[in-house]
């Protein structure tokens, strides 16, 4: 047993240690304390609530990430169009300035709230909720949530969303998967965009690209769909949406909810626990109280309609 | 370049779990932190300064222990080391694979000095040096 750092005392072997019945003591007299809880556990917990959220509004949320102009907006823009009739779509648009993004959602019917991040690189869960008290999602079947165009941190963060779609544009180059492993193995569904420019870029080779993802162990599907010319493709997308809104209903019927297939830490660590409770391992009192600040508090949104998260 | 705010929210779970145990002062932070975390361990030790500052937490030690990306193949059950980028199985190299590690990014474990109330000679004095 490492009775130096404290490095290697578990729940099994912690009264082993802790015969005097206070901390377990390092060589030179200090309390050693087991964590075991994920850095982000702040943001996990805020986007347990952000699900929570749209679990209970019954709206399947989907996070878009890519790098800039890989063609978010333009195919959330070709996706209203087509589905605008049959689903009710709202949008949370990210990015550091303008409310550009969000004016070509609205010119297209759809209610659209920018969050201008400033200098930050990513949405985090917080963000999004203080978008979502400006949104009403009553009716609404598809939350998307565009993100920063980045293909490094938003893939860290946990909104709150049940999807996550990672866009990969013929332009950037067939190998970003290799480059990015970390955003694209959180991919639920990649896309590869604009293949309109496929007859132009021939270096591109959409089966290697495929190939990169695979080779990050990952099951996600990849389709090809351009938003323009025609919208090559764009079925195959459109059809994925009405089988993940589907499922979504299903689920919320359920009382179920569903977490994108990879975060990291936070979803393993709380994996059996409520989705509300942390799991932060004390040594001499094994209660869980360190969230309680959170928990209580009230809260309103758009519809006026305010619930409380105490437990 | 998000280490910055991982930094921060990292302190709020030092300082809470620090008040709870009824410490003074965090000694020492151990962090585990896999490539596949999408946190760089160098940044985060050059921003934890910054964040520390003025914080229980200000004089610890910020110790980053990697952790390796290992995968579990579903094909041929092989448990082996992996490459960010090429999460195949070392045995039979299918690409249906399990991480088992290489994604954490946790608090693992804190070294806190907590003044001893049962002891009056420690309760006087400030800073006991060990």
């Amino acid at each position: 047993m490492c009775d130096t750092c404290g490095c290697n005392i578990t729940p099994g072997n912690e009264h082993l240690v802790r015969a005097d019945g206070k901390h377990a003591k390092t060589a030179d007299g200090r309390a050693a304390v087991e964590v075991l809880q994920s850095l982000l556990s702040e943001n996990d917990h805020q986007a347990a609530h952000n699900r929570y959220h749209f679990d209970s509004q019954g709206v399947l949320a989907v996070n878009l990430m890519s790098s800039p102009g890989a063609g978010k907006t333009s195919l959330l823009e070709a996706t209203i169009e087509a589905l605008g009739a049959e689903l009710r779509i709202a949008v949370v648009e990210g990015d550091l300035e303008t409310e550009n993004d969000a004016e070509r959602i609205r010119a297209k019917g759809v209610a659209a709230i920018q969050i201008a991040t400033g200098s930050a690189c990513h949405l985090d869960a917080h963000m999004v909720h203080d978008a979502l008290h400006q949104l009403d999602l009553t009716g609404v079947d598809i939350l998307f949530i565009e993100n920063v165009g980045n293909l490094v941190c938003p893939a860290s963060f946990d909104l709150g969303q049940h999807r996550n779609v990672t866009l990969l544009s013929v332009p950037e180059g067939d190998d970003k998967p290799a480059k990015y492993p970390v955003m694209f193995r959180a991919a639920d569904l990649v896309l590869l965009t604009k293949t309109d420019l496929l007859a132009y870029l021939d270096d591109f080779d959409p089966d290697r690209a495929e190939g990169f993802v695979r080779n990050l162990a990952s099951t996600a599907p990849v389709h090809r769909l351009s938003s323009r010319q025609g919208n090559d493709g764009i079925a195959a997308w459109l059809d994925w949406l009405r089988t993940e809104v589907a499922a979504q209903r299903e689920r919320v019927a359920q009382g179920e909810t569903q977490r994108p297939s990879i975060q990291p830490d936070g979803a393993r660590l709380h994996q059996g626990a409520a989705p509300e409770s942390g799991s932060h391992h004390h040594h001499h009192h094994g209660h869980g109280h360190h969230h309680d600040h959170h928990h209580d508090h009230e809260h309103r949104h758009a519809d006026q309609r305010a619930h409380r998260h105490g437990d | 370049m998000h280490e910055l705010s991982i930094c921060l929210s990292l302190l709020d779970q030092v300082e809470r779990i620090a008040r709870e145990h009824g410490a003074d002062r965090v000694e020492r932070i151990l962090l585990r932190i896999g490539p596949l975390s999408g946190v760089e361990a160098p940044l985060l030790a050059n921003a934890y300064p910054l964040a520390a500052a003025g914080t229980i937490a200000e004089h610890a030690t910020l110790d980053i222990e990697a952790a390796a990306i290992r995968v579990k193949c579903s094909a041929c059950g092989a448990e082996t080391e992996a490459e960010p980028n090429r999460l195949l199985c070392g045995q039979c190299g299918d690409w249906h694979t399990r991480l088992v590690s290489g994604d954490e990014m946790l608090l693992a474990n804190m070294e806190l000095r907590i003044p001893d109330r049962d002891n009056p000679r420690e309760q006087a004095g400030p800073a006991a040096p060990s």
